[in-house]
């Protein structure tokens, strides 16, 4: 392409279309640190109280376990408040712990810096946003401490059961559950507006759409898919709420409870189903799809080597993103609905396996002859691709109705989403951690711990999950307080759950070490450089590490390649940053 | 130099699909000249549209599932002067009013571009004042439902107790809607008038300059709140 003659270094993208950002610059100490405007201080606040709640449901599951191993050891946990923990357990981790974390949190610090833009197109919106969602955990909170307790529906919040007495936290649990979800949605909303507009409106000169890094896109089709699914909650969140406060019968048939017929009459249960998995089974990508393109990032970055059919990773992540709404009722099998449903959503289920194993061979082939660094963030993308590829082929089992019929509400599920959507995105959201921290605190994390924290947490997830998938085919249900002194499980089921529980004890606590690393490092960590990776993308090519409110230095960088040049021929280094003009680059 | 020609930096435009997702991903903007307010707000309408269509199909999803009958729209809604009661003569003096704001709206967001100040200022008035009446109407309908009619949330002597729930439900979310954009239109119509547009003085709370493009993004709002209406008066009252 002889015909792009550069008289300077711009000449080669087109003149700015957007003024500059009025950048508000506040002088108080909270307005600096509490309500600020600086999406990248935003991200931490998203971050910390995400990890702060997520802590939560992680001794919740601790619990669990413990009841699950030695059920008549540890008193204090009866059927009732071990329902709670498994419901608790659940809902945060999914909503208050994944979602704000890869989208308010990485969504936040990432998509202005990678796209090359100030800040968010509106910081106050932002900020407003992080507080809205940090009343929804309050309110989350608050329910463990209410008459009654939380809410111990299970995280699908079914009705009728989730409202009638008999359940734990029928009084005010679910109610506080319910609201604390519809303060979440609508803080998301105004989060997630800002993210989809600055990506599609701000970017920087010569930032294509298709230069973007696929993090950005990971996270941007996410956000859209948020927007358009967690609507589905908000409004069976309204109604439930009507169904216990006002008593209307949304969800609620005529019905039998504590020997007394109820109040309701005429409504439809399986409706509350629709519209949960119109957004649950969209949620599920929600979390899936920022790993996808973080990890796609990383393991570029590590392997020095761009990544593998970037257009196809890009299409692929879209068409995923489409294809996740016409997928719900496959979650709704044995619900009692029309067969030819099943059929149709079996069949929808498996077509949106083809982009997610393209994506997954991509990955592979990235890996593939590159020159792979084993840096912390590369395990963990490894250990990614090792829980996602096991995760995904169990989704086929239950993907298919006639298959998933009697693995249905056992072990076998829980095995399949924690290996798919709950470990792998985790292992991403440490390596990603680990990757950025440099960036984010301009310190390096414990080499040692670090290490430490990725096997511990690889083999223990393993030892974790993969016995449960035996268990669930033997037939263990989910859920269940206690499986002992039933006839058709064996003895050994017993002690395959006791050491599970021994291994997720371990796992937990190695996150406690993940945790001390982060914080005792951003003030004791080796002094890191602007680009410790040799990454491409824009992030590392900040004035200041870390970056300064407005991000960049008094000119935003213009863009002149995609955001993987990574070991190009006849350059001497290895990478060339995206803000690096042609002609520039042999130097 | 292959690497350096990657993404759509080709000088040549493009026919067809091709050309079609070259300007959709091209520098800086996916749309072009548009304000991100404006983008904001669309996207924002589309993930209303989901909130709405979500309550539009659980209300049809409890309509077929109960087992009493529904009450009849025609005769529930009807209002008396006097003589033999007019079906549905309310609802068509309230769709009347709220289509009528949206002309006035439609107005205002012109006369704003042209920065007639006192025009704006006025047809913003006239199409809060519109709203606000569509609002007291709906108060009033609400009104005669429960204190007359003894419709509640939970029942109604007419039939499937679901009418109530549903009506109340979804006419009070979208009663919601037009109460904020009257808020709103309010404000606007101060700010128009203080002349904040002009001199693009900074919002009370962002911090900052606001121009005679917010009234446009308003429009968009007001106009979307119009539209739900027609939907949940095809659904509620004629069906």
């Amino acid at each position: 392409m002889m015909e792009h003659i550069a008289h300077d270094e711009t000449s080669f993208v087109r003149p700015a279309e957007i003024g500059e950002m009025e950048l508000y610059h506040p002088k108080t100490w909270l307005g600096k640190y509490v309500f600020s405007q600086d999406a990248k201080t935003i991200a931490i606040q998203y971050a910390a109280t995400a990890i702060a709640i997520g802590m939560v449901a992680l001794v919740l599951s601790w619990l669990m376990r413990l009841q699950l191993a030695w059920p008549n050891i540890f008193n204090f946990i009866d059927p009732a408040y071990y329902l709670q923990a498994v419901t608790m357990h659940g809902m945060i981790m999914v909503v208050y712990l994944l979602t704000a974390l890869f989208l308010g949190g990485f969504g936040n610090y990432l998509i202005p810096l990678m796209v090359g833009a100030r800040d968010m197109v509106f910081p106050w919106l932002n900020m407003i946003s992080f507080w809205v969602y940090f009343t929804a955990v309050v309110l989350l909170a608050a329910s463990f401490f209410v008459g009654g307790g939380s809410t111990g529906a299970g995280w699908t919040l079914y009705p009728p059961q989730a409202i009638l007495p008999g359940t734990p936290g029928s009084e005010a649990g679910i109610l506080l559950m319910l609201a604390s979800l519809a303060v979440f949605i609508i803080g998301f909303t105004m989060g997630g507006l800002n993210y989809v507009v600055t990506i599609l409106q701000a970017r920087t000169r010569g930032m294509t759409l298709m230069r973007m890094p696929l993090t950005v896109w990971g996270i941007f089709v996410a956000t859209v898919l948020a927007l358009f699914a967690f609507p589905a909650l908000f409004v069976s969140a309204i109604m439930m709420s009507l169904d216990v406060l006002l008593g209307t019968s949304f969800f609620m048939p005529a019905i039998m409870t504590m020997g007394n017929e109820a109040d309701h009459v005429g409504g439809n249960p399986l409706l509350f189903q629709h519209l949960f998995w119109f957004f649950g089974h969209p949620e599920v990508y929600i979390v899936a799809l920022p790993a996808f393109g973080i990890v796609s990032d990383l393991i570029s970055v590590h392997a020095r080597k761009n990544i593998f059919g970037y257009r196809m990773m890009v299409w692929a992540i879209v068409v995923i993103g489409a294809l996740s709404f016409v997928v719900w009722a496959h979650h709704m099998y044995v619900s009692g609905m029309n067969p030819y449903f099943g059929f149709f959503f079996a069949t929808t289920t498996l077509i949106i396996a083809v982009p997610t194993a393209l994506k997954v061979y991509n990955w592979v082939l990235t890996l593939w002859q590159g020159n792979i660094h084993f840096t912390v963030p590369m395990l963990f993308s490894i250990a990614f691709l090792l829980f996602f590829i096991n995760g995904g082929m169990t989704g086929l089992f239950l993907g298919n109705a006639t298959v998933s019929m009697p693995l249905s509400d056992t072990l076998f599920v829980v095995a399949h989403f924690h290996m798919v959507m709950a470990v792998a995105p985790v292992m991403v959201v440490c390596g990603a951690i680990y990757h950025w921290y440099p960036k984010i605190t301009g310190r390096w994390y414990h080499e040692g711990m670090a290490r430490f924290h990725f096997w511990v947490t690889f083999v223990g997830s393993y030892l974790v999950f993969l016995p449960m998938h035996y268990l669930g085919i033997m037939g263990v249900p989910r859920r269940y307080f206690e499986i002992s002194g039933t006839t058709f499980l064996p003895d050994s089921a017993q002690s395959v759950n006791a050491s599970i529980t021994i291994a997720a004890l371990v796992v937990g606590f190695a996150q406690l070490v993940f945790l001390y690393n982060l914080i005792v490092s951003a003030f004791n960590g080796r002094q890191a450089s602007g680009n410790p990776w040799n990454a491409t993308t824009l992030e590392w090519q900040t004035e200041h590490t870390p970056p300064e409110h407005g991000n960049f230095g008094k000119e935003l960088p213009c863009v002149y390649r995609w955001a993987y040049d990574y070991s190009v021929p006849g350059v001497e280094e290895d990478f060339i940053p995206q803000n690096v003009p042609p002609g520039n680059a042999q130097a | 130099m292959s690497t350096e020609t990657m993404g759509s930096d080709s000088l040549e435009l493009k026919s067809g699909l091709a050309g079609f997702f070259d300007d959709w991903s091209s520098d800086q903007r996916a749309f072009k000249g548009v304000p991100w307010g404006k983008a904001m707000m669309w996207i924002f309408l589309v993930s209303d549209t989901f909130i709405f269509g979500c309550f539009l199909a659980s209300y049809m999803t409890v309509r077929m599932s109960t087992l009493d009958p529904w009450p009849s729209a025609s005769e529930v809604f009807a209002l008396s002067f006097g003589g033999d009661p007019i079906p549905l003569i309310l609802i068509a003096i309230m769709t009347f009013v709220l289509i009528t704001s949206s002309g006035t709206m439609a107005l205002a967001v012109n006369y704003g571009y042209r920065k007639n100040k006192w025009v704006t200022f006025w047809l913003l008035l006239a199409t809060a004042l519109l709203g606000a009446t569509f609002v007291g109407m709906q108060v009033f309908e609400w009104s005669k439902l429960i204190f007359e009619e003894g419709v509640r949330p939970w029942g109604n002597p007419m039939g499937a107790a679901q009418f109530g729930s549903v009506f109340f439900m979804v006419t009070g979310f979208h009663g919601f809607h037009v109460s904020i954009g009257v808020i709103f239109l309010f404000i606007f119509s101060y700010k128009v008038a203080r002349g904040h547009l002009e001199t693009q003085q900074a919002g009370w709370f962002t911090k900052r300059g606001g121009n005679y493009e917010e009234i446009e993004i308003l429009g968009l709002y007001w106009h979307f709140v119009d539209l739900v209406w027609v939907f949940i008066f095809a659904f509620f009252y004629l069906w």
